[in-house]
């Protein structure tokens, strides 16, 4: 830009320049965002449409009312699905929030040289999201060739099919997740940590604060939007369980049923049933509180600025 | 201009140098004086060792898992090693299996993974920057939409997208995943934060003044500098994309066209893995799955070890904005 300086500048003469030049950059916006809003439409705005317009019909369009949610609200296996993922919810933000707050303290007091090491072999785990974690799980929960075998047998486990029973699907698939996603939460709350200000700890610790009261009162206040963000992310993610009973029902022979969860009932409905109707309702369902959950996120907690 | 902005601008992380202190973790001295009595720093490390064998011993287990034989698995301990001749058997065994069907799962994801990364990222780079520094009629309303369907799981959309998938009869072709994957919200608040809070708008005002055009000033001056957050997310689509199970199992019906994830799950449901006394003759037995798991999981493993402090800036750049 420097060659510039000597070159002519350009002279515009036509139009003003201000309002020909902002004109352009607004058309000039437009542009750049085009083809990520074609993408946005496409595949978020157009299928939440549809799927909200089937989730009102009838086969053929006739217009339903509220008759699909109704229908499947009824359906002997809609209740049993919301509780299986009430109960898991439960179960796995429990242990996660509590979890991963110990051990984003515990590095955080720690031995400071070796923190990087640790954190990262808790992250690692995280590389198997998907398909491969339930696998591995499903070898580790196998009695005979895990090697938390010692645990399973405190519980009279002694047998995969024993393991994978109904009841216990919360507890397995909350393992499960904190397996591969708990790290990730520990890097991003040690994280939060690091950020506190030395002055802060050490004004505490002057006080006389020792590590627990410096932990509880001190630290845990100063991160604590990052745990309100950690649930409800956890929350809407935890709400979309389909992978992980979908493999435990392969992997039994059918034992665990093929819809234990919202997302796997819908998937039923649509491909064994041909019940579009009733599988949108449901999908509509899980997305209204993924949005109200996002949009409470977003609008309400201050934790993104949108200037 | 001289280059100073400009380097000053590369040299910086995506999130700003707060959050690559945090990230570094060494933003702050832990002990004053370091005198930590023997029996503290003790039991710290029991607590902290077992945690970490939570996380890390199913690792282990899966890495040695291949070189032990189905019968090795269950009547030898689960943490001895077998052979490595063994080893070679179990890759020969899931390697044939039905005419190197691993191999063809594994060209499906890669070109899932990367069709879809590319569209992700030409469309999310030039969106965050549109939102950064430009100014449009909605600009605000767009932020906001994507604020929200980032934080929405991916998943609340497959049947949906399914639904519509199959009303334009694209179930079944590979479009019906590449496309949807290169819509990835989170890629474009990367980049919007990235070119926000990194590139200084006199320098594009700069470059406006001396007749480039809108264009010229994006592809010339802004790209060249935001390739750090363009790798970035093309990690993460990456990633995202490799490891989708939900959106890929429902728009094939073909086994050839699955990717790995799926292919893992196919290969629990038609080889009787779990099931001893069924499978007893099947080829592909629980040494095997596991080496199916180990190829699935290998490029994902790469890109953690290689780009751990890049995915952790960008972790971290996903809730905040600096």
């Amino acid at each position: 830009m420097n060659v510039a300086d000597g070159l002519p500048v350009p002279v515009r003469t036509k139009r003003s320049p201000g309002r020909g030049q902002a004109a352009g950059r607004k058309r000039a916006g437009y542009l750049f965002v085009g083809l990520y809003v074609a993408l946005l439409l496409l595949f978020g705005v157009v299928p939440t449409g549809y799927a909200l317009y089937l989730s009102l019909t009838r086969p053929g369009g006739k217009w339903a009312g509220l008759a699909d949610f109704l229908n499947t609200g009824h359906d002997y296996r809609f209740l049993p699905a919301f509780e299986h993922i009430a109960v898991y919810l439960l179960v796995w933000l429990v242990v996660l929030v509590v979890l991963v707050l110990f051990l984003a303290l515990m590095l955080h007091g720690g031995v400071r040289r070796t923190v990087p090491f640790f954190r990262f072999l808790l992250y690692m785990p995280g590389a198997l999201a998907g398909s491969a974690s339930v696998l591995v799980w499903l070898f580790m929960l196998d009695p005979p060739l895990s090697p938390w075998r010692f645990v399973e047998s405190l519980f009279h486990l002694s047998s995969l099919p024993q393991v994978v029973l109904p009841d216990h699907l919360p507890f397995v698939f909350a393992v499960i997740a904190f397996w591969t996603g708990a790290g990730g939460w520990i890097v991003v709350m040690n994280g939060a940590l690091n950020n506190i200000s030395d002055e802060v700890i050490d004004s505490a610790r002057i006080d006389g604060a020792n590590a627990w009261q410096l932990a509880f009162s001190i630290k845990l206040p100063l991160i604590k939007k990052w745990v309100v963000y950690m649930v409800i992310l956890a929350f809407a993610t935890g709400t979309q369980l389909f992978v992980e009973p979908t493999l435990v029902s392969t992997a039994s022979f059918g034992e665990v049923s093929q819809f234990w969860s919202p997302n796997q009932l819908a998937y039923y409905m649509a491909f064994t049933e041909a019940n579009f109707n009733g599988a949108a309702a449901i999908s509509v369902d899980l997305l209204v509180v993924c949005l109200m959950v996002a949009a409470l996120l977003v609008f309400r907690s201050k934790f993104f600025e949108i200037e | 201009m001289t280059t100073s902005p400009i380097g000053r601008a590369t040299a910086q992380p995506v999130v700003g140098p707060r959050a690559a202190r945090r990230v570094s973790g060494t933003g702050r001295a832990h002990r004053p004086g370091g005198a930590w009595r023997i029996g503290t720093r003790t039991a710290w490390y029991v607590v902290m060792i077992a945690a970490t064998a939570f996380f890390v011993v199913p690792l282990i287990w899966l890495l040695i898992a291949p070189t032990k034989t189905d019968h090795q698995l269950v009547y030898e301990g689960p943490m001895a090693f077998g052979s490595f001749h063994t080893f070679v058997r179990t890759w020969d065994q899931i390697y044939a299996f039905q005419g190197h069907e691993l191999l063809t799962w594994l060209a499906n994801s890669a070109m899932y993974s990367v069709g879809g990364l590319a569209l992700a990222l030409l469309s999310a780079v030039v969106a965050g920057y549109g939102l950064a520094l430009t100014e449009f009629i909605g600009r605000k309303v767009l932020l906001s939409i994507t604020l929200v369907v980032m934080i929405m799981p991916a998943s609340a959309l497959v049947l949906p997208l399914f639904l519509e998938m199959n009303l334009v009869h694209l179930l079944g072709s590979a479009w019906s995943v590449i496309l949807p994957f290169g819509f990835f919200p989170f890629g474009v608040y990367l980049c919007y934060i990235f070119f926000s809070s990194t590139i200084p708008k006199e320098l594009l005002a700069a470059a406006r003044v001396d007749g480039a055009s809108e264009w010229d000033v994006f592809w010339r001056i802004a790209l060249p500098l935001a390739r750090p957050v363009v790798a970035l997310v093309g990690l993460f689509a990456f990633v995202a994309n490799w490891t989708n199970f939900f959106l890929p199992y429902v728009m094939f019906y073909s086994d050839r066209q699955y990717p790995l994830p799926v292919g893992l799950e196919y290969l629990v449901s038609s080889t009787s893995a779990f099931n001893p006394v069924a499978g007893a003759h099947s080829p592909v037995l629980r040494p095997e799955l596991a080496m199916a798991t180990l190829v699935a999981v290998a490029p994902v493993f790469l890109v953690f070890l290689f780009a751990q402090r890049a995915l952790v800036q960008g972790m971290l750049a996903g809730a905040t904005k600096e």
